[in-house]
């Protein structure tokens, strides 16, 4: 029983500590790679003097991230005159701390056997075995789309509790298109719940681990390209990131429903919105790249050609864990590339897009995988 | 009573058009497609300078400036000054002061001295300094120069600095710029 509370809590740890550092690495990676894209340098003048010397720390400008903590720990605290001041309060809290709980469903590593991993444990573990998952919930899609949708509330309480214009408009359009792309979102989803015939995402991954034709892994991307395409788009857009940015427009309503937020937390909104970044990373790896197994990997081993060639345990669950890190920042990246190369819709166009171009296709796709598999099982 | 008339057609030539309709195939209208172009042309963009990154080259169109220089002034441009020199070394400037009074920003001060063993120019500076923090690089001074004793440079001058005090130019480093490949100091 401790043993179960002791691994829980490392794991526990281990997701808080990626999420955080995901966070703050994206900041730095969007500036970096912006820059790259635009044939510039990027931010690269923050430096850590170490004391009694003249030696400056730079490191292509990562501690930009520490600089911009550091400024928001240290503005004045602003509050504005409203009648509600708990939901003011509460706003940022609502959007953030959901978006932390989306991870614990999602399984960032095989099987762990402490026991085999550390011989000098193995008889205090006495041979119990964890998936590296914080929560094993048969029900953890359902659980990513309830915690989804309190991020919207999160939205529109901050918005609403305000008292500003700007804000309140923010939040109206937050609300309606957050909604409507989260209706897309679990359509694209369902194609796959179809095929796998669950929504328990550590069985998900497992089964991505198998093949199709005999030599493609049967990754999500490879049986549902179509959901893929429009899974990503719809996350973009349900993490209010450009093209689909309306509820922050800078040009249009200043910073849309975190107008009135200053300081540490405008800084929870701006977190909120990174993690989320490696959070849609994290669902897209899991539901269409495999999860955290390389191609033609499963907790077995390679099997490529003929059997499994076995991994030793204490390499095999590294590699899983480095592999889960390396897909989420490789959609990251892809995220960021989206951002900067695409400009805004317009809001009419935004909520057309979305009932009228995505919602259709999600469904015909959906329908589409039905026939096949219906047909399939004839 | 007063009903609305059609308005008449204009008569004379159509007006021209100075802007050009939007003209847009099913392809791009389709949006898909533009959009992963797109993403190709930036996405191949971002490849082509990371690859000149990694490869210790530089990926960047931009100059660091206090560490880098640009190399491509345009030789008129007017930069930072020098004092002509004689072939002895000293500066060829009388210290007439016509430089100091032509500056529209008043950043010359100049300090006249007399020096009884040099006939042929008995008037020297002892003093000549330039505060760049105010020049706007007029070239006034070097168009106003009797003796050709200052000229401006093509290369800017880089300085950089959290001091006022920093930016003023004594006479002794307003002669040493730049001595060796120098055309102007001959």
């Amino acid at each position: 029983m401790i043993q179960d509370f002791v691994i829980t809590f490392l794991l526990i740890g281990y997701a808080v500590s990626v999420l955080l550092t995901f966070g703050t690495i994206l900041t730095w990676v969007e500036r970096k790679q912006a820059a790259v894209m635009s044939d510039r340098i990027g931010a690269n003048r923050a430096y850590v003097r170490i004391p009694f010397t003249q030696v400056k720390l730079i490191w292509l400008g990562l501690f930009h991230g520490m600089a911009d903590g550091l400024k928001m720990m240290l503005k004045e605290d602003f509050r504005p005159k409203t009648y509600d001041a708990l939901g003011y309060a509460l706003g940022p809290w609502v959007t953030f701390v959901p978006v932390l709980l989306v991870f614990a469903v999602i399984p960032f590593g095989g099987t762990l056997d402490p026991g085999r991993l550390i011989p000098a444990l193995a008889g205090w573990f006495d041979g119990r075995t964890y998936t590296l998952q914080i929560a094993r919930l048969d029900a953890g899609l359902l659980v990513i789309f309830a915690f989804g949708g309190i991020t919207i509330i999160g939205a529109m309480l901050s918005g609403w509790s305000s008292n500003n214009k700007f804000s309140l408009l923010g939040a109206l359009r937050a609300g309606s298109q957050m909604i409507s792309y989260e209706v897309v979102m679990a359509l694209t989803i369902l194609g796959l719940i179809l095929i796998w015939g669950t929504v328990d995402l550590g069985e998900i991954v497992r089964l991505q681990s198998g093949r199709v034709f005999h030599f493609l892994p049967a990754w999500g991307i490879v049986l549902q390209p179509f959901a893929a395409i429009l899974f990503l788009v719809a996350a973009i857009a349900e993490n209010k990131r450009i093209p689909f940015d309306l509820p922050e427009a800078e040009s249009e309503l200043i910073a849309g429903y975190y107008t009135e937020y200053s300081a540490m937390k405008m800084g929870l909104f701006m977190f909120a919105e990174f993690i989320e970044i490696a959070i849609v990373g994290a669902l897209f790896t899991t539901l269409f790249l495999g999860g955290y197994n390389p191609p033609w990997m499963d907790d077995g081993g390679f099997a490529l050609g003929g059997g499994p060639i076995g991994l030793p345990h204490w390499m095999m669950v590294p590699v899983q864990l480095g592999t889960f890190l390396v897909k989420v920042l490789v959609v990251c990246s892809f995220q960021i590339l989206v951002r900067w190369s695409l400009p805004r819709f317009r809001y009419d166009q935004l909520l057309a897009f979305a009932w009228k171009f995505m919602f259709p296709l999600a469904l015909a796709n959906l329908g589409v995988t039905a026939a096949v598999l219906w047909l399939m099982e004839r | 009573m007063n009903a609305v008339r059609p308005v008449p057609p204009k008569r004379g030539p159509p007006r021209p058009k100075y802007w050009n309709e939007p003209v847009m195939s099913g392809w791009e209208n389709a949006y898909i497609f533009e959009v992963a172009r797109g993403l190709f042309i930036t996405g191949r963009i971002f490849t082509r300078n990371m690859l000149r990154w990694i490869s210790g080259g530089k990926g960047a169109l931009t100059t660091y400036y206090p560490e880098e220089t640009r190399a491509d002034y345009a030789p008129a441009n007017r930069g930072k000054h020098i004092l002509v020199q004689r072939a002895d070394g000293t500066p060829q400037c009388i210290a007439c002061n016509l430089c100091a009074t032509v500056c529209p920003a008043k950043v010359i001060e100049i300090e006249a001295a007399f020096n009884p063993d040099n006939p042929e120019h008995p008037k020297y500076p002892a003093r000549f300094e330039i505060d760049y923090s105010r020049c706007i690089f007029c070239g006034l001074c070097v168009e106003a120069c009797p003796e050709d004793a200052i000229r401006m440079l093509k290369e800017v001058p880089n300085l950089p600095s959290l001091t006022r005090v920093d930016m003023w130019l004594k006479k002794e480093e307003l002669l040493a710029w730049n001595p060796a490949n120098d055309g102007a100091k001959r």
